[in-house]
């Protein structure tokens, strides 16, 4: 049809009817799309007034300020009680998430990309131990390993009264980790500039001698020096200052171990669980990210000189990034989301958390919200970052 | 399969914080902005929403005065009732999926009354969660699930028509790890296992904070996790009604390792709710329980109420609706003969209560304050007549 | 004048000596694949370590020392505990799989009506197997069947209420039953849903555009776990009051929006492959755009994320799971259920179940992941750069 209509050049010559124009057609669609979709927003939000009121429900973000009335059990950061606000019972959930997340995407790297590495290794019992972990945790909801965990947990685990010791006074039993907590005297904020002090150094270490190697082509151990710099710094702050530190160990108390600090069963199965599920995924995000560079570049690299280590730290690894970067975000995306599953567990996460305050004040569409609000700026967060490293780490095309 | 979502979440991200913020600012008399915002669309103007609230409220006055549960479920042909999804003496399937315990059998009166036939019920299991918005949406006709009577549950828009039993919050620990332990006030610093969003947490942290104890609560969303982790010696104590301490014990690996501790932290009222603004129905629940009660103080049996029917004492014959031209049956909006079909469905509450959770059931609790008033109980049923 | 017998050279070939002892056979194999370094050696001695270690407790536990059948707890618990097994025994519980293997399957569904569910599981078989063998004529029929008229024939047989059928409602259902009608619906629904966003998403009209990246990119933000809180507890509320909605369907709205938003993601990555010339080809032949899609693109572009399509279905399956979470009794939430059945309470029951419920789902995310595999080697002939 289209091909028949040869109009000669002029402006309004071409007779078609207005309905088959694609622009106006196009028009006419949106504008549809629109008005259904803001009727049916406009009948959902009639239906959920009407609905309110039938049931006499009070709405509106008032009631964050009120007494939350419960406590929960894992609160590292926040001094919370049961006097404290549902905002800040909320809070806790946040940190909680966080810290969880935060926790099982590190792990869940190292576990991976050691088993990833492991599925190209040239031995072969190597080879099938990891593809058995690789298919038997990648074909196992989530779910089902969290609860695994968790059984597993405690009933390996003793009671607290046979709590297993460990080195530097760290028990373990079915109530969690139990570890010593620094208690910072007088004078120990020296500490913390020197350990500021010693990042940044370690950053200026690291500009001069990459400098110095361009210009030069000598090294300088840096690994060494960015150590020394960290650790060495706080701890001779600390030296200056007499060592005002001091531990607080756990002893055991009537039903359980006392002061220190501990880590939950619970927030040991889920960091578990998340890790080791995870890991399957990223294992294979990285054999395939290494398969995709070209057996050529590691060939070239040794025709160079290069031994099989910096090989594979400066030819392989930085172009097997790329490949990885992208699908990697979005298994840590989905380690995130997947930590919500704490709220099976009891794991006082933002789900959780916000669960038990939907049962106690009724709000549903307030508690979903937040839920989503919050969800969504992590994802946005952690994908700009990931955006940022991934442009980083892209081909520099001259 | 690139991953690209920031480039377009950037555009949602900013978007729900703006949202957010608004919303912080501004207490809204009606949720129902949110679910514009929630669904990332156009923000109405507020006067629109203002008269869309008006005119629904009209349409809702309408809708509420017709609002009929009884004619629905005349309608449908039975009862949807709510229970929990597995309270042993109080609601619980078998292999077969029959469900059997108090609550139960409240449900299976409520039929009897409605239709005669005890067996027109259908259950649907809730958690401490679900129960609440379940009974909101329509989707059962009345919660029969161990709910505790409160304030702010009665000013939500639901109405508890009675209290079917008398409870209390207790504690349970296993006291052969515990030996030393026969007091709730010696339980500071333990760790206690506890069912998510319920009364029970909010009487746990009042409790422990006004005797000055310190405590380490475990909160699961259901009761199976809750026993699970109870079990696996999670938790030094259980805290729950104390019924139901009663009844997950027998679900615990050593049951006889475990005692209940005579504390009692909390007034625990359970009854049945159902919907505010049904009047009519809420008067059928609640004279259901009355009359379950009533025939027990009239000595009326599942066993002899046919036969006291026929009988002549005339507080009975009233009662079982065996008076000439009665009406307080067909007033109800039921048959005359409600209180007969109760009785031969279930017995009276006094059997209800022994068949379930007391003698001649496994769990063996006391029938305490739930004896009569005659008995010295608080059980008091307001007279049918 | 020459010695013609005398020959220097070999007329005939020499017989290949066998390879020396250290380079053939099993000697070869173990030296190359196992010790061919130091630290390949210090590795396999690691692992045969981590097997010695880890593999005979299992193999001890799930087989040699479990309890494969028996009438209640007794034979999963140890004389202390109030069984019959002695003490440190530790065994999987088979005994409970086995004697729930029903409930775990039907859920609650009538035992009476299980050939109903068989029926549809063999038809099920019956129309999948023809579809997933590539030699097997008829596909298009057979995916009509199969996506189309399989649905609502089982949807009939089902839910019954026809035909002398008896009715059978969705709270009944359960175990593996729910598992398998989520998923498949939220297969059948997505895959469709999820074509549909793709193109939005890559449409050059902006409005449409911008409503399917709203959509799209706010669902994958967000746990599955929220979309289905959000189903279960919002869905009531956007709907006229007195209208409610079956529980499963709320399940089955919320996974299916969920599953259609990652699906959408993948058929966007099948679209993006698509070189340009083929929609300019298909613009100068004069078609429309949806004679373009559906000719042109859409069987090339589906052609090429086939796997990554089954592998979506993977996802979605395994998210099943999370319905028991809002306490809907798919396989994991009758498991988990039946934990605290009082008689079946062991130290056992718990990871014997969860085992098995693993060692299920894992069976059908495994096969699906092999043929995910199959296709993908199948495929891979044109297309791949």
């Amino acid at each position: 049809m289209a091909s028949q209509d040869i109009t000669p050049v002029g402006k309004d010559s071409a007779k078609v009817s207005l309905l088959n124009d694609p622009k106006f057609r196009g028009y006419i669609f949106q504008a549809v799309a629109v008005l259904v979709i803001a009727g049916l927003v406009y009948w959902m939000v009639n239906n959920t007034i009407a609905n309110l009121q039938r049931a006499n429900l009070a709405s509106g973000f008032g009631f964050l300020d009120g007494r939350s009335g419960f406590d929960i059990s894992s609160s590292p950061y926040l001094a919370y009680s049961s006097d404290s606000t549902y905002l800040q019972a909320l809070w806790v959930g946040i940190l909680n998430t966080l810290t969880v997340a935060f926790a099982g995407i590190i792990t869940a790297t190292i576990i991976g990309f050691i088993i990833g590495i492991g599925r190209l290794s040239h031995n072969w019992l190597i080879r099938k131990i990891c593809t058995v972990y690789v298919e038997v945790f990648r074909n196992i909801p989530p779910l089902l390993v969290i609860f695994f965990w968790y059984s597993g947990v405690l009933s390996v685990l003793p009671q607290a009264r046979q709590s297993i010791s460990l080195p530097f006074n760290t028990f373990l039993n079915n109530r969690g980790f139990f570890f010593p907590a620094p208690v910072f005297g007088e004078g120990a904020w020296l500490a913390g500039v020197g350990l500021l002090v010693g990042i940044a150094g370690t950053f200026f270490v690291r500009r001069w001698a990459y400098k110095r190697q361009m210009a030069t082509g000598q090294q300088f151990p840096v690994g060494w020096t960015s150590l020394g710099l960290i650790v060495g710094l706080p701890v001779l702050a600390l030296a200056i200052k007499g060592f005002p530190l001091s531990f607080d160990y756990p002893v055991l108390g009537a039903f359980n171990l006392k002061g220190g600090s501990q880590v939950g069963p619970e927030f040991m199965s889920l960091f578990l669980a998340l890790s080791f599920y995870t890991a399957a995924f990223i294992a294979e995000i990285v054999r395939a990210g290494i398969r995709g560079v070209g057996k050529g570049q590691s060939e070239a690299a040794h025709a160079l000189g290069l031994r099989a280590g910096p090989t594979t730290r400066l030819v392989v690894v930085p172009q097997a990034m790329r490949i990885i970067i992208p699908p990697l975000t979005s298994q840590y995306l989905n380690l995130t989301k997947n930590s919500s599953l704490a709220v099976a567990i009891g794991y006082p996460d933002l789900v959780a958390v916000g669960g038990t305050i939907l049962n106690q004040t009724n709000r549903s569409i307030e508690v979903v919200t937040i839920w989503l609000v919050v969800y969504l700026s992590i994802s946005v967060l952690t994908s700009l970052f990931m955006n940022w490293f991934n442009a980083k780490m892209a081909l520099v095309e001259r | 399969m690139a991953f690209d979502s920031c480039v377009n979440g950037r555009h949602i991200g900013p978007f729900f914080r703006g949202a957010w913020g608004a919303i912080r600012q501004y207490d809204f008399s009606s949720v129902g902005t949110m679910g514009i915002n929630l669904k990332g669309q156009i923000v109405m103007k507020n006067l629109v929403l203002k008269g869309a609230l008006a005119a629904s409220a009209l349409v809702l006055l309408a809708n509420a005065a017709s609002a009929a549960t009884l004619d629905d479920v005349k309608k449908k042909g039975f009862l949807q009732c709510g229970v929990n999804t597995g309270l042993p003496g109080f609601a619980s399937p078998n292999d077969k999926g029959e469900w059997s315990g108090f609550d139960v059998d409240y449900c299976r009166a409520v039929a009897a009354a409605v239709f005669g036939d005890p067996t027109k019920v259908k259950y649907t299991p809730l958690s401490a969660k679900d129960r609440l918005p379940a009974l909101q949406s329509g989707e059962i006709d009345v919660l029969i699930r161990n709910t505790t009577w409160t304030l702010s549950r009665d000013e939500q828009g639901f109405d508890f028509t009675g209290v079917n039993y008398y409870d209390g919050q207790g504690f349970m620990i296993n006291s052969k790890k515990l030996s030393g332990i026969n007091s709730a006030l010696q339980l500071s610093g333990a760790s206690v296992c506890v069912q998510a969003g319920t009364t029970t947490e909010l009487n746990l942290a009042d409790y422990f904070k006004a005797n000055k104890m310190e405590y380490n609560p475990v909160v699961f969303e259901k009761v199976e996790e809750v026993n699970a982790a109870y079990d696996s010696g999670r938790c030094d104590a259980y805290t729950t009604d104390q019924s139901g301490l009663y009844a997950y014990r027998l679900a615990l690996t050593a049951p006889d390792d475990h005692i209940v501790l005579p504390e009692i932290i909390s007034k625990e009222p359970l009854g049945p709710v159902v919907r505010q603004g049904d009047q009519q129905w809420a008067d059928i629940i609640r004279w259901t329980h009355y009359a379950l009660l009533t025939a027990e103080e009239l000595g009326i049996t599942k066993a002899n109420v046919e036969e006291l029917a026929k009988g002549d004492s005339p507080e009975v014959k009233r009662v079982l609706g065996q008076e000439a031209g009665t009406k307080l049956g067909t007033d109800l909006g039921l048959t005359n003969d409600w209180v007969v079909n109760i009785v031969k469905a279930v017995g009276n509450y006094g059997e209800i209560f022994d068949k379930n959770l007391g003698s001649g059931s496994p769990l063996k609790i006391a029938r305490g304050i739930n004896a009569q008033w005659s008995k010295g109980g608080l059980q008091y049923a307001m007279p049918i007549r | 004048m020459v010695d013609s017998n005398l020959s220097f050279v070999r007329t005939e070939m020499l017989q290949g000596q066998t390879p020396p002892l250290a380079e053939r056979g099993v000697v070869k194999w173990v030296r190359t694949n196992l010790f061919a370094t130091p630290i390949d050696s210090v590795l396999t001695i690691f692992a045969l370590l981590i097997i010695a270690w880890f593999l005979p407790p299992v193999i001890r536990w799930a087989f040699i020392e479990a309890s494969w059948v028996g009438p209640d707890r007794s034979v999963c618990a140890t004389v202390a505990q109030g069984g019959i097994q002695p003490e440190g025994w530790s065994g999987a519980c088979w005994a409970y799989v086995n004697a729930n293997f029903n409930q775990f399957m039907y859920g609650r569904y009538p035992i009476e009506e299980h050939w109903r569910v068989n029926l549809v599981g063999i038809m099920f078989v019956l129309l999948l197997v023809p579809l997933l063998i590539p030699k097997v004529p008829y596909k298009a029929l057979n995916a009509i069947t199969f996506f189309f008229i399989f649905p609502i024939v089982a949807f009939f047989l089902l839910v019954g209420g026809w035909l002398g059928l008896s009715y059978v409602e969705t709270p009944l259902w359960g175990g593996l039953l729910v598992t398998l009608v989520i998923s498949f619906v939220g297969i059948c629904v997505s895959l469709p849903l999820g074509i549909i966003l793709a193109l939005g998403r890559r449409s050059k009209l902006p409005v449409i555009k911008m409503l399917c990246v709203i959509f799209i990119e706010t669902i994958r933000g967000v746990p599955l776990i929220t979309v289905l809180f959000m189903a279960s507890y919002m869905l009531p509320l956007f709907l006229p009051p007195g209208v409610t909605f079956d529980k499963l369907l709320r399940a089955l709205i919320g996974v299916a929006l969920f599953a259609s938003a990652y699906m959408a993601e993948v058929v966007r990555g099948g679209l993006q492959a698509i070189p340009k010339g083929q929609y300019e080809g298909a613009d100068s032949l004069g078609l429309g755009y949806w004679q373009k899609t559906r000719l042109i693109i859409l069987p090339q572009a589906l052609k090429l994320v086939i796997p990554s399509i089954v592998n979506t279905f993977i996802g979605l399956f395994k998210d099943t799971s999370l319905v028991s979470v809002i306490s809907m009794f798919d396989l994991l939430g009758i498991v988990k259920q039946h934990f605290s059945d009082a008689n079946w309470a062991s130290p056992q029951t718990p990871i014997s179940g969860l085992v098995f419920a693993g060692f299920v789902f894992w069976i059908f995310c495994f096969g699906m992941s092999r043929y995910s595999l199959f296709m993908e080697n199948r495929l891979d002939t044109g297309h791949k750069r």
